[in-house]
């Protein structure tokens, strides 16, 4: 059973959908809980560091988030929900959960690229990690965001991507899982990812 | 490498897909959902829905299709058409949708761009702009709206960079003059527009071949491509298109 955490971060509408489509148990809630009662944990969102950590503090789902990557059982944080897995965000100067090492930088319009990096990009993950199994190398995922994680060890790269400079677009750390982009808006492949995380 | 996107439109009325035949008016051309399904299994890359019903009572008809349509495909869509206030944006958003289309809407209240992309996000907003050349306007351009039968005073680039500034996270920009002729987009205004702005700009607009896929998004600078009637009905499939624009080394993403 997937716990999805519902932290009024945007619309879990297509994590939902996706999920749905794909067959596989879930629930969503705002229980933290109910949440620390799954087997394995989604962490999604849409929407900006900041308030999204006022809202984790509230309501005590940022310590259930924490609670559960120390638990064992594996996590997968999507978007915002990678970004806040992070010590720190550039957004706002936000201090985040500090599950995996590093921070979270803007992207800069001096360097003439369009922001917010929307669109479908590729992903170079090299087979480095069972969630892109079946996948191939340098597919294209979909991406909407203005920040990216900067893990502080290479190690927790997984994936990497291109857009006007080189970031990581995926990051692991022990049981937790993280992307950048949305598996859930990523076509056939995106639906694969997921499938292959409720096999990790 | 950020691939060039592929956008297909449909317009749709009373739940159809539609569209308009010149001196024949409207004509129902399938079911919006399994069209949506279709594409999807091609490889479109992104969907744009309009709503042309006439009456208002039937918005719940497109809120239906909207609803299906999430269930059916995991890319980004986008729904547009009849969206006057953040009460009509949320149904949308909360159906399934991922951006909401603002048109003659936001030229007649601007405020509506800054509320959607508070309360949403910017990447949510896309304001969809008819231009028309006019000689009289700043940069050669006219803001026109309800489908091109009336202008505004707005100069086309100078109302593009308002609605980056109002927080607009992307912007559709069709050209009345092309539109329809299916002998290319207007590359000039596409250029002018994309390079002034600093989000992604979809062309649309003049679509009858994959040449002039390539040229907007090479020489127009285009970030995404919309088309309609070239796959509706012109024979060609997203594969197709999408494989000659790979020939031509235009980075785009194949299945």
């Amino acid at each position: 059973m997937i716990g999805v955490v519902d932290y009024e971060a945007g619309n879990l509408k297509s994590v939902e959908l996706a999920l749905r489509h794909i067959g596989v148990d879930f629930y969503i809630s705002k229980d933290p809980e109910k949440l620390l009662s799954a087997d394995r944990m989604i962490f999604p969102g849409v929407g900006e560091a900041q308030s999204s950590m006022e809202v984790l503090d509230r309501t005590g789902l940022g310590d259930a988030v924490k609670e559960f990557a120390a638990s064992g059982k594996p996590l997968l944080g999507i978007c915002i929900g990678c970004q806040i897995l992070f010590d720190f965000s550039e957004e706002r100067n936000t201090d985040c959960l500090g599950i995996i090492p590093g921070k979270v930088l803007e992207f800069s319009s001096d360097m003439g690229l369009k922001v917010p990096h929307m669109g479908w990009n590729q992903v170079s993950h090299l087979g480095r990690h069972p969630i892109f199994d079946g996948i191939d190398d340098d597919s294209a995922f979909y991406f909407v965001h203005s920040y990216y994680p900067s893990p502080a060890s290479n190690d927790a790269e997984i994936g990497r991507t291109e857009y006007g400079i080189e970031f990581s677009s995926a990051v692991a750390k022990n049981n937790v899982v993280a992307t950048q982009f949305h598996p859930e808006k990523s076509g056939e492949i995106g639906l694969k990812l997921l499938k292959n995380f409720i096999s990790l | 490498m950020l691939q060039k996107r592929i956008i297909i439109c449909l317009d749709v009325r009373d739940g159809k897909t539609t569209k308009g035949i010149k001196f024949k008016g409207n004509v129902d051309i399938g079911d919006p959902v399994e069209m949506a399904a279709e594409y999807y299994r091609q490889g479109v890359d992104e969907l744009v829905f309009y709503d042309i019903t006439a009456s208002s009572e039937k918005r719940g008809i497109m809120i239906d299709v909207v609803s299906r349509v999430a269930e059916q495909i995991f890319i980004p869509f986008c729904v547009g058409g009849g969206i006057s206030n953040v009460a009509d944006m949320r149904s949308v958003l909360l159906a399934g949708a991922e951006k909401i289309s603002i048109n003659s809407q936001a030229v007649k209240n601007p405020d509506i761009i800054s509320e959607g992309a508070s309360l949403f996000g910017r990447q949510c907003i896309v304001l969809g702009m008819d231009a028309a050349a006019d000689r009289a306007m700043p940069s050669g351009y006219r803001v026109v709206i309800n489908g091109g039968r009336t202008a505004t005073g707005l100069d086309a680039l100078e109302w593009a960079l308002k609605a980056e500034s109002l927080g607009a996270g992307e912007i559709v920009l069709n050209s009345i003059d092309a539109d329809g002729t299916r002998e290319g987009y207007e590359l000039n205004i596409t250029r002018m527009i994309s390079e002034a702005v600093g989000i992604p700009v979809v062309a649309s607009g003049g679509a009858g071949k994959s040449e002039h896929l390539r040229d907007v998004l090479t020489d127009g600078k285009a970030d995404a491509a919309l088309v309609a009637s070239m796959v509706h009905f012109g024979g060609y499939t997203v594969g197709a298109i999408k494989e000659y624009l790979c020939s031509e080394g235009v980075p785009v993403r194949m299945l």
